[in-house]
């Protein structure tokens, strides 16, 4: 008590600051550092596999003037949009039967249960999709030898459907849990006094249960759409290399053309268009966001 | 009162939770602009009487009418009753005025009525001026109100209430119970209150059902459930009651003689010997304030019997004394307003108790 204030909170600073360093110097290293590297690049020249310090906006012009990188880009995009909407669509009912049918006491079993296609790697199961939607696959060959089709299908796989499909199926957890979080945080006796001033269970879940969890709804959104626009392994391996997403054109530039400073470029560039989708998506379900929980 | 036409009916109503059986053929009508109330301990079906009048609840057998019609088949939508959550139910994603104009979307009155009506029935619940505030932001005292306004606007034939005052403090809860028994009585709607607090029961209620173990005990007015309570559980559920040990001599169609201990030979009026039977030994019950001290140089003309006090209990405008009575090891505790120049007697002493038969009920 008698000791000065001052240097009571200067040592607690101190400790404070050797405490979050570990963390911070990680962050520093692993987060900031490449992402200030990918700036600078972006604005510097590339080209045969090395960056020279001479400033120019040339990347930029290249990759938003471009028909081909414009052409990914909306790719991308749709893909993303896709998947996001096919992957909530999923997850929400899967989320809602949890929360509301499945017993208090099993719904630890059932997440747990939700969570087992994690158990493999993500390579493996995009694969899997390959092998049931691929020409001579599960799908083509099971119904080539009952003898409902001839020849096998061809709208089934290599197309933004199968990069759909395969995506959704990944991300499927993601969306679920926090859907599931916000189902749970509901308090039940608002469904029943929906019901007690006159409507119907659809009525009362369209008017208390969906806006309710509309913050779990947002979450799931943003958790499945910002990781997919930059997937690269599944438009590899389900769109049989025909159906390149903006991540393969960085991959491209970036290991195989070797123009870092063009493939920075894209990046920055897909980088600015997921954050304003973002912030967007945010800004219009603000209203479900404010108040506490 | 009982010229009212009846609004619901039990017909022998019964309720299986698996194995459980949570209501036991529960039969009675509760009238038309009556505030009933359903008493009793936890876990003693009243919610589940209660949730089966809003359609939350089905049943297993038996009949529940509202208003002369069957509810078997109608939902919960459709019921003319609306509820007050104990948890108050209000959704936290809307203003004030979302919440309670909530049920209206069917209405077919202008978005202008509308907003009228919620302005009036906010006012009515005194809370004229709240409807751009955010439900969330609201007191528990806030929110009762705002759950109110919302079943009330609606003008059901029922209001239902679970437990509406147990999440007030003391002073809010007495508050409201008087706010409530006004509101019935200018809205003339049928209110049906669960709860398990017996004075709020008495205070607010016209009739009261007291419940125990999914049956009714008893269904009567507040009076004649504390003075004539059918049986001892009710007795004992509802205020403090002595009970005496006592024998019964005989027993006819005027009424019965019995030796009470400490008390002697009483007679008790046909109505004072209830007729059920619990199967227990029998006693005699007598509540606290029937009884009372004769004070040194005073008189009475009431029986009396000679007692010794045992505890003395300071209540400020009452005292509560624990009194050996008739030289035996029975106690009995009487109150005693603390009037001026009454003094506080002391452990100890001994004193005369008077009694008057005509209080006393017979459980057997």
């Amino acid at each position: 008590m008698a000791q000065s204030k001052g240097s009571g909170l200067d040592r607690e600073a101190r400790s404070g600051l050797a405490m979050v360093s570990p963390t911070l110097i990680y962050g520093m290293l692993l987060l900031a550092a490449p992402l200030a590297t990918v700036l600078i690049y972006s604005v510097l020249t590339g080209g045969g596999g090395t960056v020279t310090w001479d400033f120019t906006w040339d990347n930029y012009v290249t990759v938003w003037t471009g028909d081909v990188y414009r052409a990914i880009m909306l790719r991308s995009l749709t893909v993303a949009f896709g998947v996001t909407l096919v992957t909530v669509l999923i997850a929400y009912p899967i989320a809602y039967f949890v929360s509301f049918h499945v017993e208090p006491s099993k719904k630890s079993l059932w997440l747990f249960l939700i969570t087992i296609p994690f158990w493999t790697s993500y390579l493996i199961r995009v694969f899997l999709w390959k092998v049931i939607l691929g020409y001579n696959g599960v799908i083509n060959s099971g119904l080539m030898s009952v003898g409902i089709i001839d020849e096998p299908l061809q709208w089934i796989n290599y197309n933004v459907g199968a990069l759909i499909t395969t995506l959704a199926h990944a991300y499927a957890p993601f969306a679920i849990l926090p859907i599931f979080v916000a189902l749970e945080k509901i308090d039940r006796s608002l469904l029943e006094a929906g019901q007690d001033l006159g409507e119907s269970k659809l009525r009362t879940f369209w008017r208390v249960t969906l806006p309710l969890s509309m913050p779990g709804v947002i979450a799931a959104v943003l958790i499945v759409f910002i990781p997919t626009i930059g997937d690269y392994v599944t438009p590899d391996l389900i769109g049989g290399g025909r159906l390149p997403m903006i991540a393969n054109m960085m991959e491209v530039q970036m290991l195989k053309i070797n123009n870092r400073a063009l493939g920075s470029a894209i990046a920055v560039s897909a980088m600015i268009i997921v954050a304003l989708i973002a912030v967007a998506f945010v800004l219009m379900n603000r209203r479900f966001l404010r108040g506490p929980k | 009162m009982t010229d009212k036409p009846t609004m619901i009916e039990f017909r022998d109503v019964h309720k299986y939770y698996g194995d459980y059986h949570a209501l036991r053929g529960i039969s009675a009508t509760i009238r038309a602009g009556e505030f009933f109330s359903l008493l009793g301990p936890s876990g003693c079906g009243k919610t589940t009487l209660l949730r089966t009048i809003a359609g939350f609840e089905g049943i297993s057998s038996g009949a529940v009418l509202i208003d002369s019609k069957d509810m078997a088949d109608v939902p919960a939508n459709k019921r003319p009753t609306n509820m007050v959550f104990q948890s108050y139910a209000i959704f936290p994603h809307m203003s004030v005025a979302e919440n309670v104009g909530f049920g209206l979307r069917r209405d077919p009155r202008s978005k202008a009525d509308k907003a009228k009506a919620v302005e009036e029935a906010l006012e009515m619940v005194g809370l004229k001026g709240y409807g751009t505030r955010a439900a969330h932001a609201l007191s528990g005292g806030q929110r009762q109100r705002v759950a109110l306004a919302r079943a009330l606007i609606l003008k059901p034939k029922v209001l239902l209430l679970d437990e509406p005052l147990s999440a007030l403090d003391k002073k809010m809860r007495e508050h409201m119970q008087v706010e409530l028994i006004k509101l019935q009585r200018q809205v003339g709607i049928t209110f049906v209150l669960v709860t398990h607090d017996q004075e709020e029961a008495l205070v607010m209620s016209d009739r009261i059902a007291v419940m125990f173990e999914g049956e009714i005990a008893q269904l009567a007015d507040p009076e004649t459930l504390y003075r004539r309570p059918a049986t001892r559980k009710v007795a004992d559920f509802i205020g403090t009651m002595n009970f005496i040990p006592c024998t019964v001599l005989s027993e006819s169609d005027s009424g019965c003689e019995v030796e009470a201990k400490g008390l002697g030979r009483v007679h008790l009026d046909p109505g004072q010997c209830p007729p059920l039977r619990g199967g227990a030994d029998p006693v005699v019950g007598l509540r606290p304030e029937t009884l009372t001290l004769v004070y040194p140089g005073q008189t009475t003309t009431e029986r009396t019997t000679p007692g010794v006090i045992d505890e003395v209990i300071y209540f400020g405008d009452m005292t509560y004394y624990d009194v050996y009575i008739g030289g035996t090891d029975i106690e009995v505790r009487l109150s005693m307003r603390n009037v001026p120049g009454r003094p506080i007697l002391e452990v100890g002493a001994k004193v005369d108790v008077a009694w008057s038969p005509t209080a006393l009920v017979l459980f057997r």
